[in-house]
């Protein structure tokens, strides 16, 4: 009789657990980690197919940062420099946000699938344009604080300074 | 008149065809590497046609002067780099990287003063590359000797066995990277030539820029394999060595004046 | 001779507890000291751009130079045909193991980049000794077993000498690997010489035969299993004659320094100027680490007591920790010599100004990594001659001395 109420007892406690778990995840689109705000939010895909890039990034990551360090071939659009520059979202105040904070782009599928990234710890989280060094040379030339994304990548590419490479299909998106 | 006419030498056009076909063809490749060389990021491997190299005039070297210093700290975020919290200021000033630094020597016997920056030598015989595990030490095929940092387990063997103690180990975690300049606890680094210039059509280094605009001229930055580059004609002119030449590592970088 | 009978350590289960307990108290500090060294950075120790490799690397080489060296006392039985040494083959070869894997697990939890064992493991330029030695090393734990494997299981007797002399000649080359690691090295002018290999090989013969004598004698003691004079002298004569054969490769790696003008400063730092190196030198190394033992080791009346004689080893190893410091630290203090001639007025880091010696002070953080290396390989070793035959029950004369045992 207590074994019976036991079981039962446990058999409720199990499934009122399992059962929430598929609305847990309502947080994000089923499958879908681009973060609003972003330049990828406004963009059909990827510079592959989404779903080749879902499951073939790595491999792309991998072979363009030996291609890079050792052939020196930085005409891309492989490079994580681009990744971070299409992905990264930009706060309230139009700053970026570090890409692998929480809850943004790479972090959040990489948490969930538990696949620890060490890219970050050396390479910077915010794109090209918008780093501390970059931003402190910009304003002085133009005089202003530049708004706005696309006002930022122009202003920096007028100062003639290093920008993050954009898939060239999309580039018209960029001098908009 | 018309005996002038019909009796067009034809051999004196051959002649000036041939001449203008062979100049044509001896003048485009320096077209050619002309048109590489304005801010083309490369887009095919590099190659042993270039080997990279620079001549350092102690003579020009102006005392109290560290513009190149500087440079290469902004270009390659080395002044980004931050004393972690409860680090003595002697203590990180030992453990902070560095890729280039300033060096005064004097002569025991005579007295004689040089000064000079000192950085990788960019060796042909790299002892760095032999020592390292891994194979992340390397030398590229343009002559350039840097570290692949996604391989580099961080062993500092290859800080052991530099002859000019030019690497560097991150002790730190890095808060603040650039993107043309990555960086992160555990691996080694050191002076790359700013191989993200090279990489992106730029003409020149960063230090050696610096030493142009501060009026010295004391570095010059080139091919080693181009006769006629600036570089190679200054080297032919001017009595250079290398640092530590009895190790006859055939570095890339030689100086004067020491 | 009799048969050799091994057993496990019957120590009393409190006292082999606690010291287990101890062992890996000792190791687990040793692992949270590498826990903080990897999250913080090297910054934490005192290790630099000048000084690369610190106090973890100090213990770490000698508990890799002591490994092949503990693999000794089996070669001598098995390779070189002296029965004597039979039953001591098993605990060395078991010592051998232990001290290998406690000086690879500071080696390797000091890297910069532990995650990347994987890395290291996987990719390979075999230009490099270090790529070599991780062969060497991982080989040579296999080879080992596979000689333990020939000792304790009766089919596999009969290979015991061709392992034994394969394992032999390994270890052979693994500690040429390891001085190599020096030796090979242009750059520092205390390193940059072929004699570098030998003086290791004498080196791991000297430690490995003082931390085996310990083992030994502590364990033997703990169990009530006597050990007879006939083997206690054989090895205590055999630990004069190696201590006797470092002395001589330093001798040689002095002279032949001394004979180059550019080594007169270097050879003044190790013996006269170098500050707490030429202190380590002297009393650490030459004292405490090789007269001393000598003198009680060959002493008519001190060499034949077990106390002493293990109070020698004793000052062996510390003489042996104080080498490796002299060796591996004291060679990155002296400064670099790039411009022969002349002297360094102003750098911008740290070449010697003024002839001055890169400064180095050894960190909690890497000296608790250090000693838990040595207690894993304690930890390995205690936990392997309790739960497995490795001990002979017993070394007393009349049962392993032929000539006694003929008498009596």
């Amino acid at each position: 009789m207590a074994n019976a109420l036991i079981r039962r007892s446990l058999l409720a406690i199990g499934l009122s657990m399992a059962l929430p778990l598929p609305g847990v995840s309502a947080d994000f689109a089923p499958g879908n980690h681009v973060i609003p705000g972003s330049k990828a939010a406004d963009l059909e895909h990827c510079v592959r197919e989404t779903s080749f890039m879902r499951r073939n990034h790595m491999e792309l990551i991998e072979h363009q940062r030996h291609v890079t360090v050792h052939e020196g071939i930085r005409a891309t659009d492989d490079g994580l420099s681009g990744c971070v520059a299409c992905h990264v979202s930009y706060d309230q105040g139009g700053q970026p946000v570090p890409i692998y904070s929480e809850g943004q782009f790479c972090k959040t599928c990489h948490e969930f699938a538990a696949v620890e990234l060490t890219c970050f710890g050396c390479h910077a989280t915010v794109p090209a344009h918008t780093d501390a060094e970059a931003l402190e040379e910009v304003a002085p030339q133009t005089g202003k604080q530049p708004e706005g994304v696309d006002a930022r990548v122009s202003a920096a590419a007028a100062a003639g300074m290093e920008v993050a490479r954009v898939p060239h299909e999309l580039r018209k998106e960029v001098a908009d | 008149m018309k005996e002038h006419k019909e009796r067009v030498d034809v051999g004196r056009r051959k002649v000036l065809g041939v001449t203008v076909g062979v100049a044509s063809v001896a003048v485009a490749p320096g077209v050619l590497l002309h048109t590489l060389a304005v801010a083309e990021p490369r887009s095919k491997p590099v190659t042993d046609d270039e080997r990279w190299g620079m001549l350092i005039d102690s003579s020009k070297c102006a005392e109290g002067c560290d513009a190149c210093v500087t440079a290469c700290n902004k270009e390659n975020g080395l002044d980004l780099q931050e004393r972690p919290d409860g680090e003595g200021e002697a203590k990180w000033e030992g453990q902070a990287a560095k890729w280039i630094r300033m060096v005064k020597v004097q002569d025991n016997l005579t007295g004689y003063v040089s000064r000079l920056p000192m950085m990788c030598q960019h060796c042909h015989f790299p002892p760095c590359v032999d020592v390292c595990p891994t194979g992340a030490s390397f030398k590229r095929a343009d002559g350039i000797v840097l570290v692949d940092r996604h391989t580099c387990i961080g062993c500092r063997y290859c800080m052991m066995a530099c002859p000019y103690k030019a690497r560097s180990f991150i002790h730190e975690v890095v808060k603040v990277k650039l993107t043309r300049a990555p960086r992160g606890k555990g691996c080694v680094e050191s002076c790359n030539l700013c191989v993200h210039r090279r990489d992106n059509g730029e003409a020149s280094t960063a230090c050696a820029d610096a030493c142009a605009a501060q009026g010295q001229g004391a570095i010059l930055f080139g091919d080693l394999k181009d006769p006629d580059s600036p570089l190679m004609k200054a080297l032919a002119a001017l009595p250079s060595r290398e640092i530590r030449g009895d190790l006859d590592l055939n570095t890339g970088v030689r100086y004067t004046g020491v | 001779m009799k048969r050799i009978v091994y057993r496990e350590w019957r120590l009393a289960p409190q006292r082999y507890w606690g010291l287990l307990v101890i062992l890996a108290a000792v190791a687990g500090l040793g692992g949270l000291a590498f826990a903080y060294m990897e999250h913080e950075g090297h910054w934490v120790t005192g290790m630099s751009n000048q000084v690369v490799w610190g106090t973890p690397h100090v213990f770490a080489v000698f508990l890799i130079v002591s490994a092949s060296g503990a693999l000794n006392v089996a070669s001598i039985g098995s390779v070189f045909g002296k029965y004597l040494y039979k039953p001591l083959a098993r605990l060395s070869g078991l010592l051998a193991v232990a001290l290998l894997a406690g000086g690879l697990m500071v080696l390797v939890l000091d890297l910069g980049r532990p995650d990347r064992l994987v890395v290291a493991m996987t990719t390979y330029n075999f230009r490099s000794i270090f790529a070599w030695n991780i062969f060497l090393y991982t080989g040579f734990m296999a080879i080992v077993i596979a000689y333990l494997w020939t000792m304790a299981e009766r089919k596999g007797n009969p290979y015991t000498k061709p392992v034994g002399f394969f394992a032999f000649i390994w270890r052979l080359m693994l500690t040429t690997g390891t001085g190599s690691i020096f030796g090979f090295l242009v750059s520092r002018q205390a390193y940059d010489t072929a004699v570098m290999a030998p003086l290791f090989v004498a080196m791991s013969f000297a430690f490995g035969l003082a931390i085996f004598m310990l083992v030994l004698m502590f364990a033997f003691a703990q169990d009530d299993r006597p050990i007879g004079e006939s083997m206690l002298f054989r090895l205590r004569n055999l630990l004069g004659i190696f201590i006797g054969a470092v002395l001589f490769f330093v001798l040689v790696y002095f002279l032949s320094k001394l004979y180059g003008a550019k080594n007169y400063d270097l050879v003044s730092f190790y013996l006269i100027d170098g500050g707490i190196y030429t202190a380590l030198f002297w009393i650490g190394w030459m004292l405490v680490g090789s007269l001393f033992p000598l003198g009680i080791l060959f002493h008519p009346e001190l060499g034949r007591s077990p106390t002493w004689i293990a109070s020698a080893c004793g000052m062996v190893v510390l003489g042996g920790l104080s080498s490796m410091y002299v060796i591996i630290i004291g060679g990155q203090a002296y400064p670099m010599q790039m411009f022969p001639g002349k002297t360094i007025l102003e750098s911008g880091f740290h070449d010697g100004v003024g002839g001055a010696l890169a400064t180095y002070a050894p960190s909690l953080p890497e000296v608790l990594l250090g000693v838990g290396g040595v207690s894993v390989a304690l930890l390995i070793t205690a936990v392997g001659v309790r739960v497995l035959q490795f001990l002979p029950e017993s070394l007393a004369d009349r049962d392993v001395d032929p000539h006694v045992a003929a008498k009596a």
